[in-house]
């Protein structure tokens, strides 16, 4: 699972600019263990994991096989068109984890993702544990929390048919579920309803965040993005 | 997967949704349809949309008293109002797409959800990634556009001949007939998928040449290749990667970094 490698930004731009914007409200950290070697009381393990991120102000949590803190609901009736239950879950995620999964939290500032994997450290479960973000920022928080690092592995982006992928804006939304569940077209169309005031950038983000199985969809970001998109040409 | 023409309203809902715009509006029925050889079977619609159960009758008859208004009704853009989607039982090979394409599939060669990989996420207790080494994962048909196995095939045909190492426990790999020379099973190669990842192993040294092969190779498929390339850090959290993907060219911003934090701990 590549699920949060390869988020689009102006650093993997087909035609990459000269000083791309760095990203800065987007880092997620993981845990994911290994069966037959980690994987003894997983669950309590994943679940000290979840709650020890509830405390550093994360804008989503997910568990890969169930989903983030946003989902779909099969017993709607009309009453949804009007008044929509937008409220995020964190419980139904902590306690709806059965076993083998990953678990994952996302955050939309360096310090307190910094402040989580120093308890993340201090609990000690003996899961895997990563951070997908800019690779320096990674790194500097390693080096503040005294942990070196094992592995890297590098997003080096797309090539191939670009010329069949959408414009940036749609791209950097699409791909913040890198399972590929939130539709190129329905990220289109969204856009297109907050430019036309017929949703808030919030309302949009909830919709297009329950399409994400694993919930590391980045709830802030997407705000922010579809914000800039309503006024600005990106 | 399937729509009910019976339960279908034509409300549209569903046609954004499907990650592959498999999903049209049929004009001589007007209801919506599945293209069954576009279909990777991800089960966003199925799964990702709400659903409310209305009468499908009631909802038709409003939505032409509206359409005779010219009244545009603004519901909800994620829901099913009438439950129309209707997964099917799949055979093989159809159930490749499935497998390749919903994440909540785990996959039989590896017991992981998603891709089915496990990359260098949990290098710190497999050790699959050493000091020295570089773990390539290709994925194929990311983001959104989704891709056929013939398609793979070109590229894990011409990985062969560089001589690279195919992960064995590996979702691709475990399709091969012939993984020494990267041929995947002829039955499933016009299946199409949401996407699939490649996994190789070479010495760090080799890097820019698989890297350069991989770039050729991606001209002459009809899809979108997504590249992640790894290695073991030192005993300091060092590690050479960056400074040669760096010397490439290649953008080296954005990956996932393990933290160590992993032990052997079951008994």
């Amino acid at each position: 699972m590549t699920n949060t490698l390869h988020r689009y930004s102006e650093h993997y731009a087909f035609e990459r600019p000269p000083n791309p914007q760095p990203v800065k409200d987007d880092f997620i950290v993981f845990a994911m263990a290994s069966r037959g070697v980690n994987d003894d009381d997983l669950i309590t393990k994943y679940r000290e994991f979840l709650r020890l991120a509830l405390k550093h102000n994360p804008v989503n949590i997910g568990d890969a096989t169930k989903g983030g803190t946003l989902r779909p609901r099969k017993d709607l009736n009309p009453t949804a068109h009007w008044k929509r239950d937008q409220l995020p879950n964190p419980e139904e995620v902590i306690s709806g984890i059965e076993g083998h999964t990953t678990v994952a939290a996302v955050f939309e500032n360096y310090q307190d993702m910094k402040v989580f994997v120093d308890d993340v450290r201090a609990a000690n479960l003996g899961v895997s544990i990563n951070i997908s973000a800019p690779m320096a920022e990674a790194q500097r928080c390693c080096r503040e929390t005294g942990i070196a690092r094992h592995s890297v592995e590098y997003s080096l982006g797309f090539c191939g048919r670009v010329d069949k992928l959408p414009d940036a804006t749609v791209l950097e939304l699409s791909t913040m579920c890198g399972h590929g569940m939130l539709s190129a077209n329905f990220v289109k169309k969204m856009i297109e309803w907050v430019k036309e005031n017929r949703r808030s950038p919030a309302e949009v983000t909830r919709t297009m965040a329950r399409f994400c199985i694993c919930g590391v969809f980045n709830i802030s970001r997407a705000e922010r993005i579809l914000d800039e998109a309503r006024t600005k040409n990106r | 997967m399937r729509i009910d023409p019976n339960k279908c309203v034509a409300c549209g809902n569903c046609l954004p949704v499907c990650p592959m715009g498999a999903i049209y509006i049929d004009p001589a029925s007007n209801r919506a349809r599945v293209n069954g050889d576009e279909c990777v079977e991800c089960f966003t619609c199925y799964r990702g949309m709400s659903k409310e159960h209305l009468n499908p009758t009631l909802v038709r008859a409003i939505r032409r008293t509206a359409k005779f208004f010219r009244f545009r009704f603004d519901p909800e853009p994620d829901i099913c109002p009438t439950d129309a989607i209707v997964p099917e039982e799949l055979s093989w090979p159809r159930v490749v797409r499935r497998a390749f394409s919903d994440p909540q599939v785990p996959h039989e060669s590896t017991g992981i959800h998603g891709r089915g990989t496990a990359e260098v996420k949990t290098n710190d207790v497999t050790n699959r990634v050493k000091e020295g080494e570089a773990g390539f994962v290709v994925e194929f048909g990311r983001p959104g556009i989704g891709a056929r196995f013939r398609d793979i095939e070109r590229v894990t045909k011409a990985l062969a001949e560089l001589g690279v190492e195919f992960e064995s426990n590996n979702p691709v790999t475990s399709l091969m007939s012939d993984s020494t020379r990267g041929l995947i099973r002829p039955d499933i190669l016009n299946e199409k998928i949401l996407s699939a990842i490649v996994e190789i192993k070479t010495k760090l040294e080799k890097v820019p040449v698989v890297l350069k092969r991989i770039k050729e190779l991606s001209r002459e498929v009809s899809t979108v290749i997504s590249i992640g390339v790894s290695t073991r850090c030192d005993g300091v959290g060092e590690e050479p990667l960056r400074e040669i993907l760096e010397q490439e060219g290649y953008p080296a911003y954005r990956g996932k970094t393990n933290l160590g934090l992993g032990r052997i701990t079951a008994p």
